[in-house]
């Protein structure tokens, strides 16, 4: 990572526990992920100059915001940060262009009121400049926003829960435009969320917090896939999560593990040695059901038999439970609708699905569920 | 009809409200958005003026500026004029006892401002200086013409603190409300009459202004589907 991008670490006991560090290189965008109430706006507040931790650094393009330790602390207004916050925050009193201006202030007066429209033209705002923002809709009022961040031309783009005042058609739309506008961007951008889908959809890194704490970073796909810990695990919405025993390697390079009363094959990519106890989880993507009347390849592959205990139809997939045969505690997968009704699942049929060994991550033992 | 009592009550309300805006927007932004030790009592101070009988406020101010306090000779030393008996401590007379007639709407409305709206302010760079020109006052702006008007409207029909702090000065302190209580005293009811329904004029046609005004501005706020 280049000394260009953002660098932030924050530690604080109260009023909320922070002890988190992030950081997001130009052109990137860093999902800040966690549940309500986890300090994930608080971070980016920190990151903008309007609030002060305990402790911390922030840098920004090579030049430091923050170090508490030199009791260097710049206000907002010399951070050239772009925000955008949640509601948007538009003045009321000023129209669509007025409100774009606001962040042309390093602009001659003259020069603002064209800008401001150049800039409402980018978000396709163009023919709205003289409304204002309760004569818009969501997603205008959220573009204008946007706009706004970025006519201060910002070293880093602050995005807090931009598309959770929209309506699920507008949200999707808005999400595709900011995946195109940002391939333009050449700032870090740091997006706060509690979607993990939207994370997975936007972002090129994912920082997951919890309670103020920073508890795994990487790309979204391995955070939700590959969690550091049972927690995190939790936190991810991974419900397949279990304990095991690592009982032996064997010579095809795979990794045997005693699970729910049956023996697993796992991928070995992992650090455990026979005897160490384990929590393990699969995602759900990870499970495939057999098919009832052409058995298929790869069912020698983690082979689970047991009966449904819950079959719901959501849309196109269909979420199945399936408790494994001398096992206790029970599976979630999806499959298509269409594959559940041709294989007749249905709650307390009796089916066979295939655990991919690759899917299958092991953790050091925490609390399974 | 005592026009020179009018227009030194005119003078006074104009000086009032110019010289108390300023310094009330000064007071009511802290006390809407800080919380600093004493708040409460800076808060009751404001208001002592609104329940405390002039005579009372007058007597105590009296004490303040006579010739032998320290804010009397420190006056006297800078201007070479007196306090009392004159129209500059009419005028800061006026001041104190308009403080809660300032300062209360000014600070309502501050608490109206959402926080987030001088943040965003601030993170366009913005100066607290602009933000308060672009952004607060514009935002309060009903607070600000609530505090003109009662201001306006209170110094012209003040009486008690006036006679008590100025006295009958022709040209000096003899406002429109002392003036009046002089025509009754020396049996001149039409006098009287005349002043008072010219007092009862400006002050209903002010109120009727505001709230016209602030209406307006609902209005416009609400055709904007904008709720304050």
């Amino acid at each position: 990572m280049s000394a260009k991008g953002l660098f932030v670490t924050l530690r604080q006991a109260a009023p909320i526990p922070l002890d988190c560090s992030l950081q997001c290189a130009p052109g990137e965008l860093t999902a800040l992920v966690g549940p309500s109430g986890s300090g994930k706006s608080t971070v980016l507040r920190c990151i903008a100059g309007l609030h002060r931790p305990q402790q911390g650094h922030v840098a920004c393009a090579g030049a430091a915001w923050l170090d508490t330790e030199k009791d260097l602390v710049l206000p907002p207004q010399q951070r050239r940060v772009g925000m955008m916050f949640q509601n948007y925050s538009l003045l009321p009193h000023l129209t669509a262009a007025g409100n774009v201006a606001l962040g042309l202030e390093h602009l001659p007066a003259q020069k603002r009121s064209e800008k401001a429209r150049e800039w409402l033209a980018r978000v396709h705002l163009h023919g709205l400049e003289q409304r204002r923002p309760e004569q818009l809709s969501g997603g205008q009022q959220q573009r204008v926003a946007l706009a706004r961040a970025l006519a201060r031309e910002p070293q880093v783009l602050l995005l807090d829960e931009p598309f959770s005042a929209v309506d699920q058609v507008t949200r999707r739309k808005l999400q595709q435009e900011l995946a195109r506008l940002r391939r333009e961007l050449e700032i870090p951008i740091v997006l706060v969320t509690h979607d993990l889908d939207e994370a997975r959809i936007l972002a090129d890194r994912m920082v997951l917090l919890h309670r103020g704490t920073s508890l795994q970073s990487g790309r979204p796909e391995e955070v939700m896939t590959r969690p550091a810990n049972a927690a995190i695990a939790h936190l991810v919405g991974l419900n397949n999560l279990f304990a095991g025993r690592i009982v032996a390697h064997n010579a095809e390079g795979m990794t045997i593990l005693e699970s729910l009363g049956l023996r697993l094959e796992v991928a070995r990519d992992h650090g455990f040695t026979p005897g160490d106890k384990v929590s393990w989880v699969i995602p759900p993507e990870g499970i495939l059901l057999h098919r009832r009347d052409h058995p298929s390849r790869g069912e020698t592959e983690n082979p689970v038999t047991g009966r449904v205990v819950d079959c719901i139809a959501l849309g196109p997939y269909t979420q199945i439970v399936l408790r494994p045969d001398g096992g206790e505690l029970p599976l979630t997968f999806s499959v298509p609708t269409h594959a559940a009704q041709r294989n007749q699942i249905a709650a307390g049929a009796t089916a066979r699905v295939t655990l991919l060994a690759q899917a299958i991550h092991l953790m050091p033992q925490g609390e399974p569920q | 009809m005592d026009w020179p009592a009018l227009a030194l009550s005119l003078k006074l309300a104009v000086a009032t409200t110019l010289l108390l805006l300023p310094l009330a927007v000064l007071l009511a932004r802290p006390l809407a958005w800080s919380s600093f030790i004493g708040k409460g009592l800076v808060e009751a101070l404001v208001t002592l003026p609104l329940v405390l009988p002039p005579t009372v406020l007058g007597f105590y101010l009296l004490l303040a500026m006579g010739g032998n306090s320290a804010l009397g000779h420190a006056w006297h030393a800078l201007t070479g004029r007196a306090l009392v008996f004159s129209f500059d401590g009419l005028l800061l007379a006026s001041l104190i006892f308009n403080l809660p007639f300032a300062v209360q709407p000014i600070q309502r409305a501050f608490d109206a401002i959402p926080r987030k709206a001088r943040e965003a302010a601030w993170c366009c760079g913005l100066s607290s200086w602009r933000t308060l020109w672009q952004v607060e006052l514009p935002l309060a702006w009903p607070g600000l013409l609530s505090a003109i008007v009662l201001t306006f409207a209170h110094t012209l029909g003040e009486f008690g603190v006036v006679l008590m702090v100025g006295g009958n000065i022709e040209g000096e302190t003899r406002t429109v409300a002392i003036s009046i209580y002089d025509r009754v005293q020396s049996f001149d009811e039409s006098g009287a009459a005349t002043m008072s329904a010219l007092l009862v004029a400006i002050s209903f046609a002010a109120i009727t202004a505001l709230n016209l005004l602030t209406r307006r501005i609902g209005s416009t706020d609400r055709a904007a589907g904008h709720e304050r």
